[in-house]
């Protein structure tokens, strides 16, 4: 080593310390990682790709989880709005099954040739008015309660998901405009990204309650947190659901959908609160 | 605890520290020691990403990841498939959101070297790349590693630019930050805890080994 560069080294070789230690822990974690990647089935990127309307979370994990059981094939899985999922899809998404809460954007999907075909109605939605533990709000079907405190100022917050790309916000939207509530609760209204995160807004505690979907309030995690009444479908534009097959679907996507219409699949939505449509 | 979603994550930080770090060194350099008309404006597009709302990141991203922007269509072409919700495109978004990140620890680094050093260094005769061999590279390491555990860190961190170009995508886009909001929004709380709890401690190892850095950089002078 050269006199001239000796003065140079010194901090180096301690930074040099330093990142080895880095190295290190950055290692051991990529090993971890890929170990437990290895032992984790649904990383699998062969595993038909599903995106469901937020409204099926409970209902659907559970399907997927006997549809494993039955055939060994584990779905990646995707929940979110149904409107977002159809507008990642028109900008090339690789998504294989899509379930929406609104038939619409699937009949949009389809006029824009991204779908095998026109799809299949697998459920009606329903909305319920929820009402966390500790809430001065009592749901009942007619919301007689929630005017009442409406009017009285007593609500400072109340969740829905977005109306503008959440098909069960649109719904909830209807039911309070039905009852003539809208134009006062709408400076105390909370936003969620889709219905699921309306739920968690409106189980929280944070707010006094929420319109939800029917199938996550009858989840064992939602009945823990609060009551709810069910909305009278007349409130509301009927939350016509359907799944259809996108183009690029493999055959593994295509035995799942021929699942998600057997009566399986069929029982465990009619359990999570959905109306079935007649086959 | 969503291992895919972490694993994802790591390899998403080691491909952008990967590909930015040149880069952003030759950027640095340029930055540090070239005299030029407008270089305040260029130091400004690089520290752009850290004042824009992810979504206006996101939002430009995905009109240049469309196919029918030419970068859109060049990667279609190259890849069989859309830039847009890929592993591919989060990591191209990842290297501009980090651009600062890398960037800015080097180019300080570099331009703390004294100038009669490396004048020093060309008068005994050193050719120019063994100036940068010798002497810069040496000198900058401690802003290097920073750069490079920063941009580690940041990746792993990112939410807003993924969840705009990436969407929810297990094994391709669903990151580590991205799976914590699921799992929120699914009342798993335990899981959301618990990574939360790894991207706390990841992040706070990683700013202690940034910090150390900086205190051997402070001593150089």
């Amino acid at each position: 080593m050269s006199h001239r560069s000796r003065p140079l080294t010194r901090p180096a070789a301690i930074t040099r310390r330093v990142l080895v230690i880095a190295a290190i822990l950055g290692a051991g974690l990529l090993i971890t990682a890929a170990r437990a990647r290895a032992a984790e089935p649904d990383t699998d990127s062969s595993a038909p790709l599903v995106a469901a309307a937020s409204d099926l979370k409970f209902a659907l994990d559970e399907i997927l989880a006997r549809f494993r059981d039955a055939t060994g094939i584990a779905a990646r899985i995707a929940y979110g709005s149904s409107g977002t999922f159809a507008r990642q899809i028109m900008r090339g998404a690789p998504y294989e099954v899509f379930l929406s809460a609104d038939e619409q954007f699937v009949h949009e999907l389809h006029a824009q040739g991204l779908t095998r075909d026109t799809g299949h109605l697998y459920a009606i939605g329903r909305i319920v008015l929820f009402a966390p533990t500790g809430s001065p709000l009592a749901p009942d079907p007619r919301m007689d309660d929630l005017a009442r405190r409406v009017a009285s100022g007593e609500l400072r917050r109340f969740a829905i998901a977005n109306p503008e790309h959440a098909p069960y916000g649109r719904a909830a939207e209807q039911a309070l405009r039905a009852r003539g509530l809208w134009s006062a609760l709408q400076p105390r209204l909370v936003l969620g990204e889709n219905v699921a995160q309306a739920a968690q807004f409106a189980s929280g505690g944070d707010t006094e309650g929420g319109l939800i979907a029917y199938s996550l309030a009858l989840s064992p995690e939602l009945r823990r947190r609060g009551t709810f009444a069910l909305i009278p479908d007349s409130m509301h534009a009927p939350l016509r659901q359907r799944m259809v097959l996108l183009q690029g679907a493999t055959p593994a996507a295509e035995r799942l959908y021929e699942y998600l219409r057997s009566p399986p699949s069929r029982e465990i939505l009619a359990r999570y609160g959905f109306v079935l449509p007649a086959e | 605890m969503d291992w895919t979603a972490l694993g994802l994550s790591l390899r998403l930080a080691l491909a952008t520290v990967a590909i930015l770090l040149p880069l952003a060194f030759l950027l640095a350099r340029w930055l540090a020691y070239g005299r030029f008309k407008g270089r305040g404006f260029v130091e400004a597009l690089v520290a752009l990403p850290l004042i824009l709302p992810p979504t206006v990141i996101g939002f430009y991203l995905l009109i240049a990841f469309s196919q029918q922007s030419p970068l859109g269509s060049f990667f279609q072409s190259l890849l069989g498939r859309p830039l847009a919700f890929s592993f591919e495109g989060l990591v191209l978004a990842s290297v501009l959101v980090n651009l600062p990140f890398a960037v800015q620890p080097m180019q300080n680094a570099l331009a703390a070297i004294p100038a009669n050093l490396r004048d020093a260094a060309r008068c005994c005769g050193l050719a120019p790349r063994s100036v940068v061999r010798r002497i810069e590279l040496p000198l900058a390491l401690p802003g290097i590693a920073t750069a490079a555990v920063l941009t580690f860190a940041h990746t792993l961190g990112e939410f807003g630019v993924v969840l705009m170009v990436g969407g929810s995508i297990p094994g391709e886009t669903r990151t580590i930050a991205i799976a914590i909001y699921d799992r929120v929004q699914a009342f798993d709380d335990h899981s959301a805890g618990v990574m939360a709890l790894v991207l706390l401690v990841l992040s706070l190892v990683a700013l202690g080994i940034t910090n150390t850095l900086a205190r051997r950089m402070a001593r150089h002078d």
